[in-house]
């Protein structure tokens, strides 16, 4: 340990290690009134999630309407989006490091401290699918009997906990780094960074091909499923991002440049056309073919036999995800932030759709058996899905609650210091 | 403008953060009273540390099939007998099906819902039989809930239950190893092991596996007392169960459940490497299919035509 300690003295970690969790831990409790109402809003609907899932463990997954036939539904469609939401961060990444821009630098951590959270829901959202959630210890590689290579299921776990844990170091050192008043050293970061860029592609990759790799379900059998879940991961993931930006530099009073805010919006003017294009590519393939294997096809967009629950939701995520595109493509749509912020929220909500309910619920429409049983949530299942996506904002909040003022030099060892004297 | 004195402020906020962070811990604690509740009556600290059932010795395993028993008398009023009868060598079982003598009368899955335990309020059984358009052998055109008197003219019907594939895609999926393929091919179930991802049953083609949505209910009266520890024992809530050819028969010599029930004799049972079995005649001298071959998951069930 031979640092040069200019702004703190030769304090050793020990001491400023835990000062700066303390501060964290105050921090993430202080704030203006509206952060309070924010977030005993968002602690209300966590409680009202944990409650409704506490009763699903006692009296059984009967309170969710999945049945035998379509045994995966609104829990499974979240976390596949949110696995999107998480990997969608590293468009940040990828201009803030690999291409120097630096004003995307500045903010990149808002990527970064995203990817954490959606991570949370991911896994906050197979914990409430799980059927035995007690036995979860039977997941731990060691401790249980982890099925790996063969069970993609495994691949999931580590890809989601180690994207995790790298984005949790990256930030987390930064951060310290900024509050001891200290220049981060390179390579105790940089080499995480790389690495957390390849790692992002890989988390959607693997939770496709979870999907893909499937023969019994030929909605998913596709080889198209990765390039289509990355493709819309980038729409998401960079409109969330840029509505988060807006609303902390409006609410934070943070100053957040344009520049980043065009980059992205530029990322997203082609990642939402080739969303775009592979739908149109899968369902040509699927309608011209015909057969008995684009039954699930059918059923998403015209109905069968009379069945039709999903038929408006698909056609509202097309409608969003066309205007949305159309929107983007306005030269200077970045200008017009309302026109802006709409775009986003269409792109936004009819990724959701497409990736969710949209993906997950024709597959097992009709079953393996050609049985037509639909699929619509049930109040349970709203409730604990609402109580999950509470849990994510909040760690979001919390998050930037204690990342801005560090970043912006508000708070620091020597300030808490001169505070603590 | 009136203004507090700093320490006041301070002491003010700072009860209100603590008024805020109890009720908070109060709400919290109210939230997940129902997993208390349940952890308490439906768990033991016995079942949450249970081992793998490849892992357990000897004495573990008895040990376990003692706590199951008695918690069957408890729960359930009804004196069992659950047993772990091994595979035995130089078998490896097949199930082969006459389309042209079947019916369609669904004693199989009637007979499999009674044998198995099954939860009797869903009427849960392995079995779904397809009644069929004739000149089409594509499940699109299968209907499983008809209701009328069978059988109908232009129809035939096609049982389906679970295949035991020599390469199940369900046991690939499984994320913690609770299902495998056991030496005599039939593919089982740890119930106790599961976690109730429900993965294998999005990864089944034949819909064979189904998901206990609830703890099942079964009148005392009515309960099979002759289990099996990997079949048809009464299972937990929250896992996934599936067809076992009835091992806890079979194994022992007798038929399934279902074969005994159907009145037409269309099911044909034995051991595929005994030349002279039924089966192996069967396979032998029918030409026969299986369902959905393409997907290579070799199946174990095979269907023939007998005219």
């Amino acid at each position: 340990m031979n640092q040069t300690h200019a702004a703190t003295g030769s304090t050793s970690h020990a001491v400023t290690y835990p000062r700066f969790l303390w501060r964290a831990i105050k921090l993430s409790t202080e704030g203006p009134w509206f952060f309070y109402a924010w977030m005993t809003l968002l602690t209300a609907l966590f409680l009202v999630g944990v409650h409704a899932w506490a009763v699903q463990v006692r009296d059984g997954m009967a309170v969710t309407n999945m049945t035998d036939h379509v045994s995966w539904g609104l829990y499974i469609a979240n976390f596949t989006f949110m696995v999107g939401l998480a990997a969608g961060g590293v468009m940040m990444v990828i201009p803030a490091y690999l291409y120097h821009d630096d004003e995307m630098h500045e903010v990149v951590i808002l990527g970064e401290l995203l990817a954490i959270a959606a991570i949370v829901m991911c896994l906050g959202f197979v914990t409430v699918d799980l059927g035995r959630p007690d036995r979860f210890w039977h997941l731990i590689p060691g401790l249980g009997r982890f099925n790996w290579p063969i069970s993609m299921l495994t691949w999931d776990v580590i890809v989601l906990n180690g994207y995790l844990l790298l984005n949790l170091h990256i930030t987390g050192y930064l951060l310290y780094k900024r509050f001891r008043g200290e220049m981060p050293d390179k390579k105790w970061y940089l080499p995480f960074v790389y690495l957390s860029i390849a790692w992002a592609i890989s988390i959607h990759t693997v939770t496709a091909f979870l999907y893909c790799g499937l023969g019994g379900r030929p909605f998913w059998n596709t080889a198209l499923l990765a390039p289509r879940f990355l493709a819309s991961a980038f729409v998401s993931g960079p409109a969330f991002i840029i509505v988060a930006m807006l609303v902390v530099r409006r609410v934070g009073g943070i100053p957040i440049g344009e520049a980043p805010i065009r980059t992205l919006t530029g990322i997203m003017r082609v990642t939402i056309l080739i969303s775009l294009l592979m739908v149109v590519s899968e369902v040509f393939t699927e309608f011209y073919t015909g057969g008995s294997h684009i039954a699930s096809a059918r059923y998403l967009y015209f109905g069968l036999h009379g069945h039709n629950a999903l038929v408006p939701w698909v056609w509202s995520s097309v409608a969003m995800m066309t205007v949305a595109a159309i929107l983007l493509l306005k030269p200077k749509v970045y200008d017009h932030k309302p026109l802006l912020v709409v775009a986003c929220s269409l792109a936004f909500v009819g990724v959701w759709i497409e990736k969710g309910m949209g993906l997950i619920i024709p597959a097992f429409v009709p079953s393996t058996l050609h049985e037509v049983v639909e699929y619509l949530p049930s109040l349970s299942e709203w409730k604990i899905t609402v109580g999950v996506w509470a849990l994510g904002l909040m760690v979001f909040t919390l998050a930037l609650r204690v990342a801005i003022p560090i970043l912006t030099n508000q708070e620091s060892l020597v300030l808490t210091r001169g505070r603590r004297a | 403008m009136l203004q507090l004195p700093i320490l006041g402020q301070v002491d003010r906020r700072t009860a209100l953060k603590a008024a805020g962070a109890m009720l908070g811990a109060a709400a919290f604690a109210k939230a997940v009273a129902p997993i208390v509740e349940w952890a308490s009556q439906e768990t033991s600290a016995d079942e949450f540390l249970q081992k793998h059932f490849k892992q357990l010795s000897g004495d573990e395993l008895a040990q376990v099939i003692r706590r199951l028993e008695a918690e069957t008398q408890e729960e359930y009023g009804a004196e069992v007998t659950i047993s772990d009868v091994r595979p035995q060598p130089g078998v490896k079982f097949g199930y082969a099906l006459n389309l042209s003598i079947c019916i369609g009368c669904r004693k199989c899955a009637e007979a499999c819902h009674q044998e198995n335990n099954h939860d009797r309020a869903s009427g849960n059984s392995y079995i779904r039989v397809l009644e069929m358009d004739q000149g089409s052998l594509d499940l699109e055109s299968g209907t499983a809930d008809y209701d009328h008197p069978v059988p109908q003219p232009d129809k035939f019907y096609m049982p389906v239950q679970c295949q035991q594939c020599d390469r199940p895609p369900c046991v690939n999926v499984c994320p913690v190893e609770a299902t495998w393929k056991e030496d005599d091919g039939l593919v089982v179930v740890d119930y106790n092991w599961c976690i109730g991802c429900r993965y294998c049953e999005a990864a089944c083609p034949y819909h064979a596996r189904r998901f206990n949505w609830t703890k099942p209910e079964v009148p005392t009266a009515e309960i099979n007392p002759n289990q099996g520890y990997l079949s048809n024992r009464i299972r937990p809530q929250g896992v996934v169960e599936k067809c076992t050819f009835c091992l806890h028969r079979t194994r022992a010599g007798r038929l399934p459940a279902c074969l005994e029930a159907c009145p037409t004799g269309a099911r044909v049972f034995g051991n595929l490497l005994d030349p002279n079995s039924e089966i192996s005649y069967v396979l032998r001298t029918k030409r026969v299919f299986v369902l959905k071959e393409e997907l290579g998951t070799r199946p174990q069930f095979f269907y023939f035509f007998d005219t």
